[in-house]
């Protein structure tokens, strides 16, 4: 077994536990925790395949920014986790038919390609120069353009959809415009006035 | 310079040797090359992790000398001469004390959130260049790996909230989630000019790009002023220093996400921030203010007669790191802290547009000959 074998198994057999904690685990919080490790551990493995923009845009992505909202959200969530169990013998019979189905494709995809699975283990070294970076950058402005900015604007039209969808305005809602915050000047806001002096009173009444 | 260090090169030449005699002994002459390589890169780790963790220790010296100054005090000085030792004296009270693991809180996570707080400060300098060809790991997405390295600090903070059962702390960690999160979009931004300017991911030819007989005028600082104000202050948003130290906000939610934590375990967060800040320093100085190179304009130095002034040296990245951390303590020493809101419209509103903005100002401005900065 090569260090790089050995490194393989390591990061798979990881992220093969992280990824079934990710489903077993009764707390939503660890089920998350859980699958920003086999986010990690995966990343570690397209290290190994010498995809170094990929591993490390999934760490940046998922890990660095989806990850923490998905935290921020199910931590926020009072989620009782008995009734989400109720219907769980009921819907295992399709669930488990759907799983099925999507490993029989997975093994239709991938049995023809990666039956030399070592040889797709320890792919042929690159030449030293080789950007994988530059290479994909190129790729993706010159021969995927179209195809690039069509992703771009769908995913912009599904941001203002979101935004669109949540954003409400509550006509009471009490908001600050800082532009006349710091524009405020004295006069607007207290008023001096001029008030003769009072006397003290010479004799004391009581 | 080079006759003084003379001794401990050849000391050092032949401990490596004896060391690499007894490696062969033990593992034979196939296996040696590897094993030798591995111990390498663990010595040179060590290289860069003691000086760093010396000098985090001795930021919090600096931190309470220079805020002493500027309030008009002292600062520390009863320990050792001229309160030098005053780190020293924290670490050993940190160190003997008790780590209070909350009631209700989850042991694992409690104890993991320090962890995770410091590893991205740690592993982010394997690419940091500290001279021409100083640096441990020279590879050609250096800038995304930093980007990608810092994106997983806000764990430490999330968990540590989350597992210390309290609701201060939990308060803390959701306030930094968001934070972070919407800083990060403008520091990546940030980096997309650096990349630009630099036309490389290398953070080794980024400073590369930036010499020249010009000296400072030949930096980044000139083409990119709007991106290293945003890059430095998203800098301070993210290591949750003053004026943003909203996640721990002491006048509203006592100490935020660390409330709970006691003895070593805050100490190791402590260590964390002071780490990011200097990392962060050190960036800033390396993408923007031209890292190892000297500022002195090569014309200049011949002038006075002092060549060397002009040279690169690893001690000019020293000036400029303290120059900019100082900086950090500086905006704690002179700004109130930031309303939420206010940090979020900073962010989001006029942070990422300025980013983006410039980005096309860039990318339009590298196409025409005002452009003096190609090599």
């Amino acid at each position: 077994m090569t260090f790089s074998e050995f490194v393989f198994w390591f990061f798979s057999a990881i992220l093969l536990f992280a990824a079934l904690r990710v489903i077993t685990a009764r707390n939503p919080v660890h089920a998350a925790l859980w699958l920003v490790l086999a986010f990690c551990t995966s990343a570690a493995i397209w290290m190994l395949l010498q995809a170094e923009f990929l591993a490390i845009v999934l760490v940046l992505v998922y890990v660095g920014a989806v990850m923490v909202l998905f935290l921020f959200v199910v931590m926020m969530l009072d989620i009782n986790m008995a009734q989400l169990r109720v219907g769980f013998w009921s819907y295992l019979p399709l669930g488990a038919f759907v799983a099925l189905l999507l490993v029989a494709e997975m093994v239709i995809v991938l049995a023809g390609r990666y039956a030399g699975f070592y040889d797709a283990l320890s792919p042929p070294p690159l030449a030293a120069g080789y950007s994988n970076t530059k290479e994909l950058g190129r790729l993706v402005y010159t021969e995927y353009v179209y195809p690039f900015e069509i992703a771009a604007v769908i995913l912009l039209v599904a941001i203002v959809a979101a935004i669109a969808l949540t954003l409400r305005r509550r006509k009471q809602s009490k908001y600050i415009d800082p532009a006349r915050q710091i524009n405020v000047r004295r006069e607007d806001r207290v008023r001096i006035v001029s008030m003769p002096s009072e006397r003290k009173e010479q004799g004391h009444p009581e | 310079m080079n006759t003084l260090l003379q001794p401990f090169v050849s000391l050092g030449n032949w401990l490596w040797g004896v060391l690499a005699a007894v490696i062969v002994w033990i593992v034979g002459h196939e296996d040696a090359p590897a094993v030798l390589y591995a111990i390498k890169v663990l010595l040179l780790i060590l290289c860069i992790v003691v000086p760093l963790l010396l000098s985090v220790a001795y930021l919090t010296l600096w931190e309470r000398k220079l805020i002493g100054w500027i309030q008009v005090r002292i600062g520390p000085n009863r320990v050792g001469p001229l309160g030098l030792l005053q780190p020293i004296a924290d670490g050993l009270k940190l160190l003997v004390k008790e780590i209070i693991v909350p009631t209700g809180a989850n042991k694992f996570l409690f104890v993991l959130a320090p962890v995770m707080a410091i590893m991205p400060a740690m592993a982010a300098w394997a690419v940091v260049p500290f001279g021409p060809e100083l640096v441990l790991a020279d590879i050609d997405a250096g800038l995304l790996y930093i980007m990608a390295i810092t994106s997983m600090s806000v764990y430490g903070v999330i968990i540590a909230g989350w597992a210390s059962n309290s609701k201060y702390a939990f308060i803390g960690a959701l306030r930094s989630a968001a934070q972070m999160v919407s800083y990060e979009l403008a520091m990546g931004f940030a980096l997309v000019c650096v990349l630009m300017a630099a036309q490389s991911l290398n953070l080794g030819d980024v400073v590369r790009m930036q010499s020249g007989g010009w000296g400072f005028l030949n930096w980044f600082w000139i083409p990119l002023f709007p991106i290293l104000l945003v890059y430095l202050i998203s800098g301070v948003a993210e290591t949750n220093r003053s004026p943003f130290d909203v996640a721990e906000g002491e006048s509203e939610i006592v100490a935020g996400f660390h409330v709970e934590y006691s003895g070593m375990a805050f100490a190791v967060f402590f260590l964390a921030e002071y780490a990011n800040m200097i990392l962060i320093s050190t960036l800033t100085s390396v993408m923007f203010l031209g890292g190892w190179l000297s500022p002195v304009p090569a014309v200049l130095a011949d002038a006075v007669g002092l060549p060397w002034l002009a040279a690169p040296n690893f001690g000019w990245l020293v000036v400029k790191l303290f120059v900019v951390v100082s900086s950090f303590l500086w905006f704690r020493a002179t700004f109130p802290r930031y309303r939420y809101d206010q940090i979020m419209r900073l962010g989001w509103k006029v942070f990422l547009p300025l980013t983006i903005g410039w980005i096309v100002v860039l990318g339009a401005w590298m196409q025409t000959p005002l452009w003096v900065w190609w090599k």
